[in-house]
């Protein structure tokens, strides 16, 4: 049942699900249906969701560790390059519709605002993930390299869910939940290293 | 959702509901704005527009009852208008105490009957860099003070919101620590800007916005507007208020608009006015600096933020 193949056949309509909801806010951004305040709704929608796919992502990795489950690892690229997706629609609403490339104010922003800091670092590091995904530079860098590399999924995760911690002001449960999922799949990979240090060469 | 003018409480109505309860007393006065108040409504908002600035445009009845905070009723801001249902506000009472020449217990309706209800068409700005164009109904605070009778001594005036978990389910939580409290010093409060809200588009305070009776200081950061006032203390020293507890570094006592005071969240430079699609500058004391800048003028407002 959770075979390589069966993984790679649910792959077009996962593909769409997790399409879907940007096309949604699109939409009902453009017909005026995102509520009174579209701009910070979108921004909030799309951060949301991509914070989420990276914790995906993560757990993907933890569950491959379960052998019936180990073949789940094929999704891994593709989410995570949704993850990457809602980044950058994420950061262009801020960028564009927030501040209307305000790039001065932006960059003032950037620099003074720990939040802000803590999310743009996560989207720099997410770039290097992006742009070394396929088959091709995992032969051209060697897969030790790659590995290293993709290792970064760690700060960005992290960055990305302190990003979202420090904006909420009083309720801080959503962040905290976040933050504690990505505390125990990180501490579940040190334990692995820890108890078997073969398997993460 | 759109109102319309028949589904909702014409003022005029309103007015006359509070007028058989005061008797004759004050029907003179009252006189004189139900006249005006007869088309107070949203539907004919110009009733407002000598009250607003060429830049300003109201903001509707929906953006203003679905698009707030009000903690007691949850911490998203649609939050207020879903959750607060089950709220009463009547019959509502005022306890004032603190330096006072005698503490007492106000009828709210005590309260409306000494007081004229007027409009006023203020400009709200939230910490979190959004604003909206707000037509109020209410009475200056400072006729309210005149009634509690305060020493000499009291310095400074402290607001306590209502604590009743059961009808608000935000306080089921701690988030804040309940009662929300709020303060103005003396002369903030005396200030002809400051009202207390009765009213907002001429029908009486929605649950969702702070009913029945709610502090609007219009050159401050909105969370100095407490809602659902129950108790007002006066005071010779600074009291503390709910958000400069949770988190002093963000959050001061004073909290005036300043777009040069930065704070570690938001730029006050600039905000999203409600309604428009790029954002435009933020003004010094939200535009009211002709009427407040004086308070302030030995303050040093980056220390005093």
């Amino acid at each position: 049942m959770f075979s390589t193949r069966n993984f790679n056949r649910s792959k077009p309509v996962l593909f769409i699900l997790i399409l879907f909801p940007s096309l949604l806010w699109a939409y009902q951004f453009v017909t005026g249906n995102l509520g009174v305040n579209p701009i910070e709704k979108l921004m909030d929608e799309l951060g949301l969701m991509a914070l989420r796919l990276i914790i995906i992502t993560l757990m993907i990795t933890t569950l491959s560790n379960i052998k019936p489950l180990k073949s789940i690892v094929v999704l891994r690229r593709m989410i995570g390059l949704f993850a990457f997706y809602y980044v950058c629609l994420h950061f262009s609403t801020y960028i564009v519709l927030d501040h209307f490339l305000d790039m001065q104010f932006i960059i003032q922003d950037i620099i003074k605002r720990p939040f802000i800091t803590f999310g743009f670092i996560s989207f720099l590091f997410l770039i290097p993930l992006a742009s070394t995904s396929t088959n091709n530079m995992i032969k051209r860098l060697g897969f030790k390299l790659w590995k290293k590399i993709h290792y970064l999924i760690y700060p960005v995760a992290i960055l990305a869910s302190m990003h979202f911690y420090v904006l909420v002001r009083a309720d801080k449960t959503e962040p905290v939940i976040y933050m504690g999922i990505i505390i125990l799949l990180l501490l579940h990979r040190i334990f692995k290293r820890l108890t078997r240090p073969q398997l993460a060469q | 959702m759109k109102i319309l003018g028949s589904e909702i409480t014409p003022y005029k109505t309103y007015l006359n509901r509070r007028k058989f309860i005061k008797g004759s007393l004050a029907s003179a006065m009252l006189a004189t704005v139900t006249s005006s108040a007869f088309a107070n409504h949203e539907s004919d908002p110009s009733i407002y527009s000598k009250n607003l600035n060429e830049n300003d445009k109201l903001n509707s009845y929906e953006e203003i009852t679905t698009y707030n905070n009000f903690y007691e009723f949850g911490t998203h801001k649609k939050h207020p208008h879903l959750n607060s249902g089950n709220f009463k506000p009547r019959p509502w009472t005022i306890k004032i105490d603190g330096l006072v020449k005698k503490p007492q217990t106000f009828d709210l309706e005590k309260i409306l009957s000494n007081v004229t209800i007027e409009d006023r068409v203020y400009r709200l700005r939230c910490v979190e860099a959004w604003s909206m164009v707000i037509p109020w109904q209410g009475f200056q605070l400072s006729e309210l003070i005149k009634m509690a009778e305060p020493l000499s001594s009291a310095k400074y005036v402290q607001f306590v919101t209502v604590f009743r978990p059961e009808e608000m389910p935000g306080q089921q939580k701690r988030t804040i620590i309940w009662p929300y409290r709020e303060g103005l010093r003396m002369d903030e409060a005396m200030n002809p800007l400051t009202i207390l809200a009765t009213g907002l588009y001429g029908h009486e305070m929605p649950n969702q916005n702070g009913a029945p009776i709610r502090l609007v200081v219009p050159w401050k950061y909105g969370f100095k507007s407490i809602k659902s006032i129950v108790e007002i203390r006066f005071l010779d020293t600074q009291p503390e208020t709910s958000w400069e507890t949770l988190a002093p570094w963000e959050y001061g006592f004073y909290a005036n608009v300043n777009p040069n005071v930065n704070h570690p969240r938001w730029s006050q430079g600039t905000e999203r006015r409600i309604g428009e699609f790029k954002r435009r500058e933020t003004l010094m004391f939200n535009g009211y600096e002709k009427e407040v800048a004086h308070l302030y003028k030995d303050l040093d407002l980056t220390k005093f933020y």
